[in-house]
Formats: C-alpha cells, sequence, structure tokens
C-alpha cells in the first residue's frame, strides 16, 4: 500500500491532474508539485482561470461548438461565409481546422459519429439541428468535415441521404497522400484512397 | 500462449489514451478479442478499420486471458469502400453480422466466405448476392440453416420457390402456390446454380430472406436489433434499383 506523501488536498490536485489526457499518476505529481512550488505565478491564475472557464462555458445553441457566448464567437462573426456550413465530428476538429485558416465556413458540430457498437445512432447526434440549418435559407454548400474512418464514413453517407433533395452542394474532404508524406511509408489503404481519388493535370 | 492466423477485423475499441481492444474474425480461432497496443496512433489508425485484413500474432500468459496481438496490414478493404456508400454499408452488415459469432469458436467456411465478400466489395454487380449466401452460410453456423435442397411437400428437388417461415425449409413452385401468401421468396440463384449473377430484385428478395431468419431465430430471442448498416445497405440498393 502506497503512504500518502501529502495532505488530502494535494493527493485529489494529484488524482484529478493524472485523469488529463497524456499525463499519468507520475507526470501528475510533478505538474501538481510544479503548481505548488509556483502558487502566486501559476496555481492561483489558473485555479481561478477555471474557474471561471467552468461558470461560463456553454454549448452553442446554433452550431453545437463550445464557447463562452451563445452564440458562438464563429456564428457570430458577419465576417464568415454563411452560405456554407463545414460540418466536423468534434470541438477539436473545429479547432483544428481554424488553426489551418484554410476555411472561412461556418462550422456545425455533431458530437461524434455514428455507431452501433457504442449504442450512438441519430438522435444522439447534432443531426436534426443541422437539417434545420440546411433548410432555413442561405446555405448554398455543406462540407462534410469528417474523419477518413469507417464511422466517420459512415456518418457522412447517412449524412448525405438525410441533405438529399435540399438542392444544396454537399461536399467533403479529399483522401489521399497528407503533404510531407512518402509513397513508401504509406499504408496500403491510403495509397488506395489516392488513386482513387487520382486529378488529370 | 501464441498463435499466428489472418483476421478481418470486426471493431476496434479505445483502450487508455494509447491502446485499442480489436476484435477478430481469425479463420482458425474464430471470433477473437485482444489489446494492440499503441492501437490508437497515426500509424496503426489506418490499419485498425473495420473490413480489413489482417496478418496478427497473439500472444497471453493464459488462454482465457484478453492477450496481445501484433498486427500487419494485408488488405486494406475498408479504404476501398469509403466512399462508396452502398460498399461501406455492405462492409459494415457483415463485420455487425459476424459479431453475432461465439467468442473462440472457428467457422473456417465462414470466414473464407467472407473473404470472397470483401475481395469483391470494389464490384456492386457481385458482392451482394455474395453477402446474402454469406449471411445464409451465418445462420447455418449459428445452427439455423435453411434446408433449400428439396421441397418439404414434395421431396423434389426442382423448381424451388418458396421457403416455409416456420420451417425453413423450401417448398416447390406447385406445392406452395395455394399458400403464396404464407411463405417466403426463394430467389432463384439460391435455389440453384446460375451461370449470371442474380438480378438486384432477387438480392432484395434473398436479403428479406436471410433478415427474416435472423429477426425469429437471432435477435428476437437475444433481445438484439438488426444492425442498422443493413437496413441502410438495403434501402441503398433499393434506391440504386429505382434509379
Amino acid at each position: 500500500m502506497s503512504r500518502s506523501v501529502a495532505g488530502p488536498e494535494i493527493e485529489q490536485l494529484i488524482q484529478l491532474l493524472a485523469r488529463l489526457p497524456g499525463l499519468g499518476p507520475r507526470s501528475a505529481r510533478r505538474a501538481a508539485l510544479h503548481l505548488i512550488k509556483r502558487k502566486d505565478q501559476l496555481l492561483s491564475p489558473l485555479a481561478s482561470a477555471m474557474q471561471v472557464a467552468a461558470q461560463s462555458i456553454v454549448v452553442c445553441g446554433q452550431c453545437g461548438n463550445m464557447d463562452t457566448s451563445d452564440p458562438c464567437t464563429i456564428c457570430r462573426d458577419p465576417r464568415r461565409d454563411a452560405s456554407m456550413i463545414c460540418v466536423v465530428e468534434e470541438v477539436g476538429d473545429l479547432w483544428a481546422l481554424e488553426r489551418a485558416a484554410v476555411i472561412n465556413a461556418r462550422y456545425h458540430v455533431l458530437g461524434g459519429t455514428l455507431s452501433p457498437l457504442d449504442g450512438r445512432g441519430p438522435d444522439d447526434l447534432n443531426i436534426a439541428s443541422l437539417t434545420e440549418r440546411a433548410g432555413s435559407g442561405g446555405v448554398t454548400e455543406i462540407l462534410l468535415a469528417l474523419n477518413a474512418t469507417v464511422e466517420g464514413q459512415s456518418t457522412a453517407h447517412y449524412l448525405m441521404d438525410q441533405l438529399e433533395g435540399s438542392g444544396i452542394t454537399i461536399s467533403r474532404l479529399a483522401h489521399g497522400v497528407p503533404v510531407g508524406g512518402e509513397l513508401d511509408y504509406l499504408d496500403e489503404g491510403t495509397l488506395a484512397a489516392a488513386i482513387k481519388a487520382r486529378k488529370t493535370l | 500462449m501464441d498463435w499466428r492466423d489472418q483476421g478481418i477485423i470486426l471493431s476496434v475499441r479505445p483502450h487508455g489514451e494509447t491502446s485499442a481492444v480489436v476484435e477478430l474474425f481469425t479463420r482458425e480461432h474464430g471470433r477473437h478479442l485482444g489489446l494492440v497496443r499503441g492501437g490508437r496512433s497515426r500509424r496503426q489508425r489506418p490499419v485498425l478499420q473495420p473490413g480489413n485484413i489482417v496478418e496478427a500474432e497473439w500472444r497471453a500468459r493464459l488462454s482465457e486471458h484478453l492477450g496481445a496481438y501484433m498486427v500487419e496490414l494485408s488488405n486494406a478493404y475498408a479504404a476501398l469502400a469509403l466512399d462508396d456508400r452502398i460498399a461501406l454499408a455492405g462492409l459494415n452488415t457483415l463485420t455487425s453480422l459476424a459479431r453475432l459469432l461465439p467468442e473462440r469458436d472457428p467457422h473456417a467456411a465462414l470466414y473464407e466466405a467472407g473473404l470472397v465478400v470483401l475481395g469483391h466489395i470494389s464490384d456492386v454487380e457481385i458482392w451482394p448476392g455474395l453477402l446474402v449466401r454469406w449471411e445464409l452460410e451465418l445462420l447455418n453456423e449459428l445452427g439455423f440453416g435453411l434446408d433449400l435442397a428439396s421441397c418439404a411437400a414434395t421431396g423434389e428437388s426442382g423448381d424451388l420457390a418458396y421457403v416455409s417461415p416456420r420451417t425453413g425449409r423450401a417448398v416447390s413452385r406447385a406445392a406452395g402456390e395455394p399458400y403464396r401468401a404464407k411463405l417466403l421468396a426463394l430467389p432463384a440463384f439460391l435455389a440453384r446454380e446460375q451461370a449470371t449473377g442474380p438480378g438486384l430484385p432477387d438480392v432484395l428478395s434473398g436479403f428479406a430472406l436471410t433478415g427474416f431468419f435472423f429477426e425469429k431465430h437471432v435477435f428476437e430471442p437475444r433481445n438484439l436489433v438488426m444492425p442498422e448498416a443493413r437496413g441502410r445497405l438495403i434501402a441503398a440498393l433499393q434506391a440504386a434499383g429505382e434509379a
């Protein structure tokens, strides 16, 4: 049985930190020690920032994004192209696309993919509000930026069925060779997808 | 304990931050689970897609343990099906239904038949008929096989056109005619060998036949529901037929 080296408050801090992605019990202990040593510069500001975030974070009623206001910053931005909706699985995917700054569209976060294995059906995803947005007028293109996995693409096909007949252009991300990817090192699946999606020059 | 075998990936569940519990349908060891360390890595994720064929090595201290897999991609059928909604629904149907098999019980013939279906997944003229045959074989392996060799009423083997929903036995056209409203249609490609592949109406009729017996013998008694992918596959095939 391991002995506690600190009071229950610090032990609880370590246990909570250990639940974060990328951190195990040892690294959580190291992080906790780092925070404790820099109480004024790090621990207190971090605690108050987390407190403020926990109180103000809401899910955007329009797109399903997480922000501190509803509608979220992206939905409120008048410079965004309102005629295009980019559909993503999770908020992390939205952040990744925003980081790349390659698209000026509005988003729609599904909250996952259809997964019979996990008992996640269409009613568990943010699909009804997407069809509602698609039918509200002004939208001319929906980009399905879903993962190139069996679950992601099954969800994309389901959405295509749902949006069929709406008169909106439905597009999806290309699959194939990543930038900097060497053919030698690519898996057969990616190569097959790249060959299937080849372009005439 | 260790063995090497080839298998179809049926499902992948995240385990911790980096690993995955992978369910394979292997040739000699049946439906078998194992842990793939690093299974959520960028390198392994394209390999660990349902429908792909892998060469797997399984190791465990005791045979009853979950054990760990080392997998290497053999055929990337998932990538071939991603763009095609019908093919993807077919692939999902096969992998979902194969999960009905008992664990660690080999079904080599069914495995080989599954490989044939996946091997033709790019050719929509061929694989739906093969999938119907695979479903019949699955019913057989689960202990609910249909007897389509001869007529239940007359014993004749010619002109079989119906299947009794009660017994799962074929019925000839002449004997079944008075009861046709109560009988299930038996598509010609399941009744006898044909030089050409089945047409879409026959394929749909085949799915209706196997679907009925799956519901009756497998899903209802276990309080399960038919995989959604199968419904999507049938709807997509019907839509393709109407187009």
